[in-house]
């Protein structure tokens, strides 16, 4: 706490008099302690890797959508990975779809989703001038940065990259003989993973002290956006669930190098009887999956928060059930920790615990469906207006929805029995954690891009990027629940071996060419971003008439964020379409950072009584002024 | 070089038209006045494309469904798998219903409440009856699905009968081996560091249990009677997947694994029932394993009593196919034991 407390005093110490921090270009740039900065630094980040993630994805798609042809015309690409005869490497298959899953989940929809947002958001929408530890903060990012690198470099290994699939199970994960990716690719892998999950916990801890400690006078926790509720719970699943990741990759790390036996037992592999014995496998997958599953609520729920408020502000209405909201998500992050097994029905372990995870599973969809209702009751008798953000939040609820609803079979055990490891699961996970989050992430970016950058984006540019992208999401991954009825196994080079799975090739063609197309459309979005930052018209103070705190500031907010004293919270954030909010001399929406009594006539019965207070966050604001710390 | 070039120049161009569109959609939007109004007209037609996603989606799930059952597998083989399959269709219907009332509201809702200068909308912050109401459906609906699935889960992991018959699968890269426990329907022990050239699945011959085990090419089963696989691995892990049996089991090095199920169809039946004369079953492995992930198949037959009992006699202790090996097992074995004495 201390240490906390005293990196806000140096900053503040500056920040009180000159607001414009002054600085060289590396400092304001490159190794800045501004949040904004850093939240930029991280979305550029994440949009390069969701390029080369969402190129490997196009790899395997080729091969799995046109298995007879020649694909010569990538040599220049992937060199020696395409064989003499014009066929994709099936080991570089394999390392394709790894890469893809880890670069996709990790360094895009953790790093470049949370990384992003809550950076940007949890200072400007609580009324801080900065993170509580700046430094921290930029340590967090340039060890995400130091990852990165070290995963890049992964991808150029002679021997491949990591190929056990982004769960590396061992002993695949574990032994170089077993397959080639797992010699020096996974080493960096594991290496590049243990700098994320440093960066990752820097950058939770920084959230939660962040939210706790410097809130502005008047932001209680039920005041706050559920943005902030959502960055602040998915901080603390980060925290609970990250260190557990580096304690099985830690003791991977040691069955690799260092002769030890955590999960290695009587393994006989090219003609060699190995020494190790007594380990478990089954221990690799309870320790990863212990991450797993959090992680996809980590990836989710900042989604989730963002897209609450860009509906609830293009409605033009509170959102509904705010409390609830923070219930479900609470609910949610409670359950995210005690339902990972459901990963492993199949793999062996005792089945009384698969009938455990099996209830514990399904209570999970009944947050989730209170959500996705509450989602859905906000847009009724709403006065909605179209932005690319709320196109792209709509889309989030859709295939939330899509998504979440196979969840409830396969959380059910005796049917996950066919459904394991099919391409059913290929398509729950995609639409419901990889697409919603990713939309989520768009939403965000749209939404915010006037804040960033003090520039519009090209809203017809953002119109066609989601209707593309929508219905190209569908059609790639609404027809991989036929092929997983089928049976179809994931991670399958190609499906002509069986004659079981000889069928859909026409499918697997046309999921391919959706697959191509959608991601193509991702350039319109990635052109409009850079040129918008330019080019795009100057971003008026408020572009979407919302309440919450950053659009008080300037309209592009200097290092401290507000140049005058912090703005001081008197209502909570989804006061759109208030009754008789004109007679107060309002239109359809009051900013949180007007006092109740100045809307007397609109204040609801309970507001009436709560006027009471608006003289005391007036005081403690000032107060906070002169004394940062009361 | 020419290709880079090329694609540069492609590059240039794509990026050029692109800023154009910028260029000229931003004019258009000052010409029209676009930033003074609340909205423009393109509110309407984001707005109508809701329902319009809407109905030609419900048309093309529909056909695309009724294209693709086809290829669906055919009917469960085997007695548990009638049931998840039953069980599968059941909780299908319930979670389509939901995805479907849920997106009618969806895609509805934008059209319908689309920004009218006109209209205000509604400050309905909340309705506890609403939320408590679609709280206890899903939780109700989930405690069935949850009781249901249990009960098929408790009958699908309960120990085999002591009647079944016991069908060892190894898996390896990139193949299956198959043991079964010859006449004294006993598996003999195994172990890994007894795996040499000629003994590839480490069986352990001072077991007399395994002096009569014999091993096989495919996977016979006799129809109705109930099969015990005992699943393991040697390498990495593999997962054995019967997908007309409903079956998976990972396979597991160091850590042996069960599944036991009843088939219910033999091949010659499905041949029939699915008019195609080279049906086979197969088994396919499920967690990937390296490279030849996708070639790891073995074929399983499914025959009358009759006809298993007629293969059965056919078959020849593994030992008795291999009768060199007697000798290079106990000289084998006395290396080991010398070893173990000089240490």
């Amino acid at each position: 706490m201390s240490s906390v407390a005293l990196d806000v005093e140096s900053k503040d110490v500056h920040s009180h008099d000159d607001h414009e921090h002054h600085g060289n270009f590396i400092t304001n740039y490159v190794f800045s302690f501004d949040h904004k900065v850093i939240a930029k630094q991280y979305l550029i980040s994440g949009i390069f890797w969701a390029i080369i993630g969402g190129g490997l994805s196009l790899l395997f798609r080729i091969q799995l959508g046109f298995p007879e042809a020649n694909l010569e015309w990538l040599r220049p690409l992937l060199g020696d990975w395409i064989t003499e005869s014009g066929k994709m490497d099936t080991t570089f298959y394999l390392a394709a779809v790894t890469m893809h899953g880890t670069i996709m989940v990790f360094f895009v929809l953790t790093a470049g989703l949370s990384g992003t947002f809550s950076n940007f958001l949890i200072p400007l929408q609580i009324g801080a001038r900065d993170m509580a530890s700046g430094f921290m903060n930029m340590l967090s990012y340039w060890l995400f940065f130091v990852a990165s690198v070290i995963m890049f470099i992964s991808l150029f290994a002679s021997t491949g990259p990591a190929s056990g699939g982004w769960v590396i199970y061992p002993p695949l994960s574990a032994l170089p003989q077993a397959v080639s990716g797992s010699g020096i690719g996974m080493t960096l892998w594991l290496v590049s993973m243990v700098f994320f999950i440093a960066s990752s916990l820097l950058g939770s801890i920084n959230y939660i002290s962040t939210v706790i400690n410097l809130r502005t006078a008047g932001m209680s926790f039920a005041k706050m956006p559920l943005t902030i509720w959502s960055f602040f719970i998915t901080a603390i699943i980060g925290t609970l669930s990250f260190p557990v990741l580096f304690a099985a990759a830690l003791l991977l790390v040691f069955d690799r190098s260092f002769g030890t036996s955590f999960y290695l037992s009587d393994i006989y592999i090219q003609g060699e009887l190995l020494e190790h014995s007594g380990g478990s496998p089954i221990l690799f997958q309870h320790l990863f999956w212990f991450l797993g599953h959090p992680e996809v609520y980590i990836v989710l729920l900042p989604a989730l928060g963002l897209t609450s408020e860009v509906i609830s502000t293009n409605s033009r209405k509170p959102i509904f059930g705010y409390r609830a909201m923070i219930g479900s998500m609470l609910g949610i992050a409670f359950l995210s920790f005690i339902v990972w097994a459901h990963h492993m029905f199949v793999s062996g372990m005792n089945p009384f615990l698969g009938t455990i995870f099996m209830f514990l599973t399904l209570i999970i969809a009944v947050p989730s469906a209170v959500k996705a209702f509450n989602y859905i009751t906000t847009l009724f008798r709403g006065n909605i207006i179209f932005t690319p953000a709320m196109l792209f939040s709509i889309g989030l609820v859709s295939l939330f929805i899509s998504g979440g609803v196979t969840g409830i079979i396969l959380g059910n055990s005796a049917l996950d029995i066919q459904l394991h490891d099919t391409y059913f699961v290929v398509a729950h996970f995609h639409l419901v954690m990889g697409s919603a989050a990713f939309f989520g992430m768009m939403a965000g970016v749209y939404h915010w891009y006037p804040k960033m950058f003090g520039r519009m984006m090209n809203s017809a540019m953002g119109y066609v990027h989601f209707w593309l992208t929508f219905i190209g999401a569908y059609m790639v991954f609404f027809p991989m629940h036929y092929i997983g009825i089928a049976g179809f196994p994931r991670r399958y080079y190609s499906f002509t071996n069986f004659d079981a799975f000889s069928t859909f090739t026409d499918l697997n063609t046309f999921i391919s060419i959706a697959a191509i197309l959608t991601v193509t459309a991702q350039f319109i979005f990635v052109f409009n971003f850079f040129w918008s930052m330019f080019r795009g018209r100057l971003a008026p103070l408020n572009p979407w008439n919302s309440t919450t705190l950053e659009w008080t500031t300037p309209r592009k907010p200097g290092h401290g964020n507000w140049p005058g004293a912090l703005p001081i919270v008197y209502r909570w954030p989804y006061d759109y379409s208030k009754p008789d909010a004109d007679k107060d001399g309002f239109t359809d929406f009051i900013p949180q950072n007007v006092p109740l009594a100045k809307t007397e006539h609109s204040n609801t019965p309970e507001e009436k009584v709560l006027v009471e207070l608006d003289e005391k966050f007036e005081q403690l604001g000032e107060e906070r002024e002169k004394n940062p710390f009361i | 070089m020419t290709t880079a070039l090329l694609f540069a120049t492609g590059a240039i161009l794509i990026l050029a038209v692109l800023a154009l569109v910028y260029r000229i959609i931003t004019l258009v939007g000052i010409a029209k006045g676009d930033q003074k109004k609340k909205v423009t007209t393109s509110n309407k037609i984001n707005a109508a494309l809701f329902p319009i996603v809407l109905v030609v989606g419900s048309g093309l799930i529909m056909w695309s469904f009724n294209d693709a059952k086809q290829f669906f597998l055919p009917e469960a083989a085997s007695i548990h798998g009638k049931e998840t399959d039953h069980l599968f269709w059941i909780t299908m219907g319930i979670v389509f219903t939901a995805f479907a009332l849920t997106h009618l509201l969806l895609f509805t809702f934008p059209f319908l409440f689309q920004f009218s200068e006109k209209r205000k909308a509604d400050f309905n912050p909340h309705n506890d009856t609403l939320e408590i109401a679609w709280t206890a459906v899903p939780a109700i609906v989930m405690a069935v699905l949850v009781i249901f699935g249990w009960r098929a889960w408790a009958d699908i992991t309960a120990p085999a009968t002591e009647d079944a018959i016991q069908v060892e699968l190894m898996g390896k890269q990139f193949a299956w081996e198959i043991r079964y426990p010859g006449k004294d329907l006993k598996l003999g022990r195994y172990d890994v560091a007894n795996i040499d050239n000629t003994n590839s699945m480490g069986v352990d011959y001072d077991d007399v249990n395994a002096q009569d085990d014999f091993t096989a090419r495919e996977i016979y089963l006799p129809v109705g009677r109930e099969v015990e696989l005992k699943i393991r691995a040697i390498d990495v892990i593999h997962s054995v997947f019967l997908p007309h049996f409903r079956v998976k089991m990972d396979a597991v090095p160091g850590m042996p694994t069960r599944f036991k199920f009843t088939p219910t169809i033999t091949t010659a039946e499905m041949r029939q029932k699915t008019n195609n004369p080279k049906f086979n079953y197969e088994l396919a492995c499920t967690e990937v394993c390296g490279y030849g992930h996708f070639g790891m198949r073995k074929l399983v037959k499914v025959v009358t009593q009759e006809e298993y009992d007629e293969w059965l006699m056919k078959q020849k202790p593994w030992l008795e196919k291999n009768p060199d090996y007697l000798s290079q097992w106990e000289a084998k074995k006395a290396k080991t034991a010398s070893v173990a004495k000089s240490h």
